[in-house]
C-alpha cells in the first residue's frame, strides 16, 4: 500500500465521523494552544525584565556602601561603628582599575525645587559628566552636566521632562535660574523623556554636579558608584579590583558590597526561565490528557470498524498494514489538531500583546516545537494499543462482527 | 489446485474442545464450480474460512497452487489472499462511507496498484457489472443487488484463481439471487475456480460439484478428484 493511500484512506476514516473528529482535534489544540500562550507570557516576562535591565547600562559593576551580609552582627556594630562610606575620593581611586572604562559617582536627596511662585519637591541626583554614558540617558536639549574635577561645584543642573515642563511650560528653560533648596542653579539642560526604568523615572530628576550635591545636603557619602567594565569579559575582573581599592582604603575592612548587573540579571533570567518552562509544563499536562483522550477515541473506533477491519484483513491487509492505518489516522488527527492549536496559540498571544503593550509577548521556539512535539508523540504513543489490537483481530470473528 | 489431506479444525469452547472439521480430505480442481452444503453448524463456513487463509488448520495440511500455505505466516498468507483470493459474503461487507467505485478499489490499493491502472480496472469493473451511473453512490443508497454487485466487482478486482461465495444470495430477493448466481457462474466461464457455500439444496444443485456436510464431515461428493 503507498504511502499517499494510507493518508488518504486514514483521512477518509476521520472525515467519516466529523463530530468525534472534530471533538479529538479541539482537545489537541486547546493542549498546544495553551503551552504556546502560557510560554509566550513567560517568555514576555523574562524579556520585559531583561530589557529593563539592560536599559541601566551595560556591563555595569555597582558599588554600594555597607555590607550585606546575613552572618550576624559584625564586631564594628557592637562597638558602635557604623559602615564607613564611600567618599569622592575613594570613588577617583576605582578609576585606576585598568578593566574600568567611565564610572559615575551617585548621591542622592530630596530638596525643593523652585521658580518664581512655582514649587516642587524634587529627587536630586548628584553625579558627574559620564552619567550620561553610563547609565545610558540622553539629553534632550542644551548640554549635560560639565566636564571636569569630580571634586569641583558649579551651580548648574539639568532638569527631567516632566520638571521641565511644569516648571517652564513651553517656555525656554535652558539658560534660566531656578532655585534648589538655599542655591540657585542655572538649568543647562533638559533630559530627553525616557520614561520609567527599573521603578527611576528620569522624567522627574533634577542632577547637579556631585560635589554641588554634598554642598547642597551638607553630606560627602555617596549613595553607589556606578562602574563600566571596559568589556564584558572584564566585569570581573573590574568587580575584583573595586573590591580591592576599597578594601586598601577603608584600611582592611570589607565595609562595601560589589554586585554586578550581570549577576542580578542572570538570577532574574533563570528564575523566569525556569517559570516559563513550569507554566508550559503544567500545559504540557493537558496536552497528555488529550493523548489519553485520543486513545479511548481509537479504541471505541476499533471496536465500531471490526467488521471494516476484518473485510480489511479479509481483502489482503496484513496487520502491520491496519496498523499503519490507524497509526496515520492519529497521526492526522495529531498533526491537524497542533496545526489549529498553533493558530489558536498565535492568536491568543498577538491579542494579549495588544492589550498589554509593554509585555513583549511571543512564544518561544523551543515551546512551539516542544508542544508540537508532545502532540504528535502523545497522539501516536496512545495510538499503539489501538492499532495493535485492530491489527491482532481475528478476520472470522471480526467479519462476523463479534 | 486446492488440495486438503486430513484436516481437522476444533475450538476451545469454554474448557470444552469442539471439533469443526475432522479429518476432511479435499481436492478441487482450477476451474472447478463447487458447491458446499449442509445444515447450520455442519463445518461448512469453517471450511470456507480455512480454504480462504482467514483461519489454520488445527492438524493437517493445506495447499494452494502446490504450495503448502498452512505453513505460511501472516503477512505472506495476507499476500495469498490479496492475489488468489476473492470473497462475496452474505452480508455484503461494503465500506459504509465509501463509494462504490472506492470500494471496488480497496483490494487495489491494499495492494499498492499505482493510481492510474487502479482507474482503468475500475472503470471497466463498474461498466461489466452494470454501476457506471452508480460509481459515486455509497453502499446506503444501492438496492441488495446493486451492493452485491460491487461486492463481486471487488472480490474479482484483483483477477483471483478462487472465488468464495458463502451465502451470497441469502440477503437478496428470488430474482436478485438469481442475477447474482449469473454473475458468480459467467466467472466459471473465465477459469475461476467459484466454490459457493449454501444450505439452499436448489442453489448448489447448479453448481458441477456437490459436497454434503454434516458434524464436521464430508457426507457425499459427487466430484471424481477427490
Amino acid at each position: 500500500m503507498r504511502w499517499a493511500d494510507v493518508a488518504l484512506f486514514a483521512s477518509g476514516s476521520l472525515r467519516g465521523s466529523p463530530t468525534r473528529t472534530l471533538l479529538m482535534m479541539l482537545a489537541m489544540s486547546i493542549g498546544v494552544a495553551a503551552v504556546v500562550v502560557l510560554t509566550a507570557l513567560g517568555e514576555g516576562a523574562r524579556r520585559y525584565v531583561v530589557d529593563q535591565f539592560s536599559s541601566l547600562g551595560t556591563n555595569l559593576v555597582i558599588v554600594l556602601p555597607g555590607r550585606t551580609e546575613t552572618a550576624g552582627i559584625s564586631p564594628g556594630l557592637l562597638i558602635g561603628q557604623v559602615p564607613r562610606e564611600i567618599s569622592l575620593d575613594d570613588a577617583e581611586a576605582l578609576l585606576r582599575s585598568r578593566a574600568v572604562k567611565r564610572l559615575a559617582p551617585l548621591t542622592v536627596g530630596s530638596a525643593t525645587l523652585s521658580r518664581d511662585a512655582l514649587n516642587r519637591e524634587v529627587v536630586v541626583l548628584g553625579s558627574t559628566s559620564d552619567l550620561l554614558e553610563v547609565r545610558h540617558m540622553s539629553i534632550g536639549l542644551g548640554k549635560f552636566l560639565p566636564a571636569g574635577g569630580i571634586h569641583e561645584s558649579a551651580s548648574v543642573c539639568v532638569l527631567g521632562n516632566q520638571i521641565k515642563r511644569e516648571l517652564f511650560g513651553n517656555e525656554q528653560a535652558v539658560g534660566q535660574w531656578v532655585r534648589l533648596g538655599d542655591r540657585r542653579f542655572r538649568v543647562i539642560g533638559v533630559l530627553a523623556s525616557q520614561g520609567e526604568s527599573m521603578g527611576m523615572r528620569t522624567d522627574e530628576l533634577v542632577i547637579v554636579p556631585v560635589a554641588s550635591a554634598h554642598q547642597l545636603f551638607n553630606t560627602s557619602g555617596l549613595f553607589r558608584v556606578l562602574i563600566e567594565a571596559k568589556s564584558r569579559d572584564v566585569i570581573e575582573q573590574a568587580k575584583h579590583d573595586a573590591e580591592e581599592i576599597m578594601f586598601q582604603r577603608h584600611s582592611g575592612e570589607k565595609d562595601v558590597t560589589v554586585i554586578t548587573q550581570d549577576a542580578v540579571l542572570a538570577t532574574f533570567d533563570r528564575i523566569l526561565t525556569a517559570l516559563t518552562m513550569a507554566v508550559g509544563g503544567i500545559a504540557a499536562i493537558s496536552l497528555a490528557v488529550a493523548g489519553v483522550l485520543i486513545m479511548n477515541v481509537m479504541l471505541i473506533a476499533v471496536a465500531q470498524r471490526v467488521k471494516e477491519i476484518g473485510l480489511l484483513k479479509a481483502l489482503g491487509a496484513p496487520g502491520r498494514q491496519i496498523r499503519a492505518l490507524f497509526f496515520a489516522e492519529a497521526a492526522l488527527l495529531s498533526s491537524i489538531g497542533s496545526a489549529g492549536g498553533l493558530v489558536l496559540g498565535y492568536t491568543g498571544s498577538i491579542i494579549i500583546g495588544q492589550i498589554y503593550p509593554s509585555l513583549p509577548v511571543s512564544p518561544p521556539w523551543w515551546a512551539v516545537l516542544a508542544a508540537c512535539a508532545t502532540a504528535l508523540g502523545t497522539g501516536i504513543l496512545f495510538s499503539v494499543w489501538p492499532a495493535r489490537r485492530a491489527a491482532q483481530l481475528d478476520p472470522v470473528t471480526a467479519l462476523a462482527g463479534r | 489446485m486446492i488440495e486438503f489431506a486430513d484436516v481437522s479444525r476444533s475450538f476451545t469452547v469454554g474448557d470444552q474442545q469442539v471439533a469443526a472439521l475432522r479429518n476432511i480430505n479435499l481436492n478441487l480442481a482450477a476451474g472447478e464450480y463447487v458447491s458446499i452444503m449442509g445444515p447450520s453448524g455442519s463445518g461448512k463456513s469453517t471450511l470456507l474460512n480455512l480454504i480462504g487463509l482467514l483461519d489454520r488448520p488445527s492438524s493437517g495440511t493445506y495447499k494452494l497452487d502446490g504450495g503448502n500455505v498452512s505453513a505460511l505466516d501472516d503477512v505472506q498468507q495476507a499476500r495469498v489472499r490479496s492475489e488468489k483470493i476473492g470473497f462475496v459474503f452474505q452480508a455484503f461487507h461494503l465500506v459504509p462511507r465509501l463509494t462504490a467505485a472506492m470500494n471496488i478499489e480497496l483490494p487495489l490499493i491494499l495492494a499498492g496498484i499505482p493510481p492510474d491502472e487502479r482507474k482503468t480496472r475500475v472503470v471497466k469493473l463498474l461498466e461489466n457489472y452494470g454501476l457506471t451511473d452508480r460509481a459515486d453512490h455509497r453502499p446506503d443508497q444501492l438496492s441488495g443487488g446493486q451492493r452485491q454487485r460491487v461486492a463481486i466487482a471487488r472480490a474479482t478486482s484483483m483477477h483471483p484463481a478462487v472465488l468464495l461465495a458463502d451465502e451470497p444470495t441469502g440477503n437478496l430477493d428470488q430474482t436478485t439471487g438469481k442475477e447474482v448466481m449469473n454473475l458468480l457462474e459467467q466467472l466459471v466461464e473465465q477459469k475461476v475456480t467459484l466454490i459457493l457455500v449454501t444450505h439452499d439444496p436448489l442453489l448448489g444443485g447448479r453448481a458441477q460439484r456437490q459436497i454434503h456436510m454434516m458434524d464436521g464431515q464430508i457426507v457425499s461428493d459427487n466430484g471424481s478428484s477427490s
